[in-house]
């Protein structure tokens, strides 16, 4: 036993050793997680900042220029042309020029003063709709305000009706979100990205580690030494769920110091689930690494798996917009439960018992991919 | 000197002799070898199905929690009113504790809480509803917070046509998206799938070709040959074209036909700048390869230029004018974002040349600058 337990730390260290090296190794691995955890913080989000948009104000009335003035003074909209007819304000939309192209028609002072309702024609560059429809909603919010201070400034004497009662919203409503307080998008990410960038890099480590060692032959060389073949995948396992947990704290430092996002949970829970959810991640490596036979052969099927199980964790869009079948599927996909524990423990504060659900299902892929890859080591096909 | 001046004088065909047999070798190459085939054609076919049927943004059957603390006939028909709403799949109870449980284990992404004292407030004109969101997705809390705010708006609405209150307000804003009028998330997904798609082949089948050659050796058999550093490259490239236009051809057949996306432009720009694009990913994957020349670091250097930064970085997904100045400036660096532009103003404008031009002239530049790049790095001479 004792000999086994040597026998693993020296191939871990010849492991570590082989990859940390070259420096360009060590760079690779180390660096950009950080730098695409600063840059993915700041790129993905789903929330507006600068809304160029056209408008053709057929009124050019105080109450048009009052709603305009709104819109401007949003710090979000800036307007990026004035134009006198509709032909204009649909070539600014086709040229990327606005991403929005508002009409306001020449009777809207008049009947805002009649009591009429008002119309505002919003266009939207639908060619990214989820944007066009967040830019219409921050349009809506506006045009909202606009609304009631309107009728606070214009309270005028109703029509005797004693069954209208105050002309003011009927029905408010107020919204509160659990978890993200001010809902930003930054807070789904980064924790997100702790999963998802260890889990490519070190998927991909694995497969390539194992096919350097056939492709220079010195697998077989290991192979006739007295290692047996779980301890050869351990001591290959053990250096890339190290690698991986080194990755893992570096953006976990720069979620906390950098972008200050508060950590509810406690370490010790999110470092065992993060290496249960990397050792699932390293057993899949080592497996697309028993069918490859060349490098390049470990690197496409690293590819050709990890792109998948990226863009079904729910990263980018939501688990519970796909299909049912899809859903299941993604029951084979460590990543969707490695985000799910980055996210309990680190914004929910979930402990163990709650984190069962994540943890059995990445016990049982690990349970299963390191076995066969150990077995796969000497019964390869090929 | 005569020696020198007769191979300046050489024959173009013996030149395009010796690039057929190149480019003969690396296609064999290709063929044989299952994992090429799998990133040119199994992938592209499978990233189109999950793409096509499984990933979107448009959120429906949302499961939230009801609770009706008021038993009056008022609150019964605004729980009813998101019953009716095809955006929602509500749970009626009665019990907050109840609705916070299953908050608490994600089995409802929202409660909307009517409470007590609704009815009554609400004769005053001031009735209130509570909308409490699983802030944990950001995106999707905010998606399903303006729906839920614009179901009660809509009963509120009903209630007025009923002669009850008055709630809507004097300036009313009528939308239309254009280009995409039933705001399908897979009409803009699919022109970027083929982005993702068209980098991941260009890059990732050449990212390894040349550093494999160094690492094995052969590069520098090749070297005591008469081919040409530019006949070498060009014998890599062609193959590799070759089977990106393939992938290219079942990316844009099944947007068309299995997921009806509209092509409003024209087939010959469309298939024009994604050429151009494939050279530039070429060009992003032999630079690499020549680089680096070692296969393990070309492998993650790929993983890191390509996959990540054509999700997130290319205005795909995330819209590039709300990131901050420094993210903005990398993104002009990165040709996705050029290619996103024109694919998603091919596909859902139509041929809009004031895009098109300034568009394709980058991913022109791009492409030459990083071929030459490539052919100067890749010198006939030992490392």
């Amino acid at each position: 036993m004792l000999d086994a337990i040597l026998r693993i730390i020296a191939l871990t260290r010849k492991e570590l050793l082989a990859v940390l090296k070259d420096p360009r190794g060590r760079f690779t691995l180390f660096v950009p997680p950080i730098i695409q955890c600063l840059i993915f913080g700041y790129a993905a989000s789903y929330d507006l900042t600068d809304i160029p948009y056209a408008v053709l104000d057929q009124d050019r009335s105080a109450a048009s220029r009052e709603l305009l003035f709104r819109l401007d003074g949003s710090g979000v909209f800036h307007r990026t042309a004035d134009v006198d007819r509709l032909a204009d304000l649909k070539a600014a939309i086709n040229d990327r020029q606005a991403l929005l192209a508002i009409q306001i028609d020449q009777e809207f002072e008049r009947r805002l003063q009649a009591g009429l309702p008002a119309e505002v024609q919003v266009l939207a560059d639908g060619r990214n709709s989820n944007t066009a429809g967040t830019a219409m909603g921050y349009v809506g919010a506006i045009v909202d305000a606009f609304n009631v201070d309107w009728r606070a400034s214009h309270a005028r004497p109703l029509p005797p009706s004693p069954s209208l009662p105050l002309p003011s919203a009927a029905v408010q409503v107020t919204t509160r979100a659990w978890f993200n307080p001010n809902l930003e998008t930054r807070w789904n990410m980064i924790p997100a990205l702790i999963g998802t960038l260890t889990m490519l890099q070190t998927l991909l480590l694995t497969a390539m580690s194992v096919a350097r060692e056939r492709e220079q032959g010195t697998f077989d060389q290991l192979l006739v030494t007295p290692f047996r073949p779980a301890e050869i995948m351990a001591g290959k396992a053990i250096p890339s769920v190290l690698i991986g947990m080194v990755q893992a704290t570096a953006i976990l430092l720069v979620a906390q110091l950098w972008f200050r996002i508060p950590f509810v949970g406690s370490f010790v829970t999110l470092y065992l689930g993060i290496a249960l959810f990397l050792l699932a991640a390293v057993g899949i490596g080592l497996l697309v690494s028993s069918i490859a036979a060349t490098m390049q052969q470990a690197m496409l099927y690293s590819f050709m798996v990890n792109m998948p199980f990226a863009l079904l964790s729910g990263l980018t869009t939501p688990l519970s917009s796909m299909p049912e079948i899809l859903q299941r599927l993604t029951a084979i996909n460590p990543l969707r439960y490695g985000i799910d524990i980055a996210h309990r423990v680190y914004l929910e504060g979930a402990g163990f018992d709650q984190l069962i659900p994540d943890l059995w299902p990445l016990a049982a892929i690990a349970l299963v991919t390191l076995p066969i890859a150990s077995w796969m080591f000497r019964h390869r096909l090929t | 000197m005569t020696l020198a001046s007769s191979s300046n004088r050489r024959p173009l065909s013996v030149k395009l002799i010796r690039i057929r047999s190149l480019v003969r070798k690396e296609s064999r190459q290709i063929f044989r070898d299952p994992s090429s085939i799998a990133i040119g054609v199994v992938l592209p076919v499978l990233l189109i199905l999950l793409f096509g049927y499984g990933l979107s943004l448009d959120v429906t059957n949302i499961p939230v929690a009801v609770v009706l603390e008021d038993p009056s006939p008022e609150a019964a028909d605004l729980a009813a009113g998101f019953q009716l709403s095809p955006y929602f799949n509500p749970q009626l109870m009665t019990s907050m504790a109840q609705a916070r449980e299953l908050m608490l284990d994600r089995e409802v992404d929202g409660i909307v809480r009517i409470r007590p004292d609704f009815a009554r407030n609400l004769s005053l004109g001031n009735g209130e509803v509570q909308i409490l969101v699983h802030g944990t997705d950001a995106n999707r809390a905010r998606i399903i917070q303006v729906y839920a705010e614009a179901a009660v708006g809509q009963w509120a609405a009903r209630q007025m046509a009923e002669g009850r209150s008055i709630s809507s307000g004097p300036v009313m804003v009528r939308d239309r998206l254009w280009f995409n009028e039933a705001n399908e998330s897979r009409y803009f997904l699919v022109p970027g799938l083929i982005v993702l798609i068209m980098t991941l082949i260009g890059a990732l089948l050449t990212a390894m070709v040349m550093s494999r050659e160094w690492e094995r050796g052969t590069l520098e058999a090749l070297f005591v040959t008469p081919v040409r550093t530019d006949e070498i490259l060009l014998g890599k490239t062609i193959p590799y074209f070759v089977l990106g236009l393939i992938g290219l051809g079942l990316c844009i057949l099944s947007g068309r036909f299995l997921f009806h996306v509209p092509l409003r432009g024209s087939v010959v720009v469309l298939i024009g700048v994604s050429m151009l694009y494939l050279l530039v990913a070429l060009g992003i994957g032999l630079l690499i390869s020549s680089g680096v020349k070692s296969q393990f670091v070309a492998s993650q250097v790929t993983l890191l230029v390509t996959f990540l930064p054509a999700v997130m970085l290319s205005g795909f997904l995330f819209d590039l004018r709300s990131m901050p100045i420094a993210v903005r400036l990398i993104t002009y660096v990165l040709p996705a974002r050029y290619y996103v532009a024109l694919l998603q103003t091919v596909f859902l404008s139509g041929d809009v040349w004031s895009v098109i031009v300034p568009n394709a002239a980058v991913l022109a530049g791009m492409a030459a600058l990083l071929l030459f790049w490539t052919r100067a790095v890749t010198k006939k001479k030992l490392a």
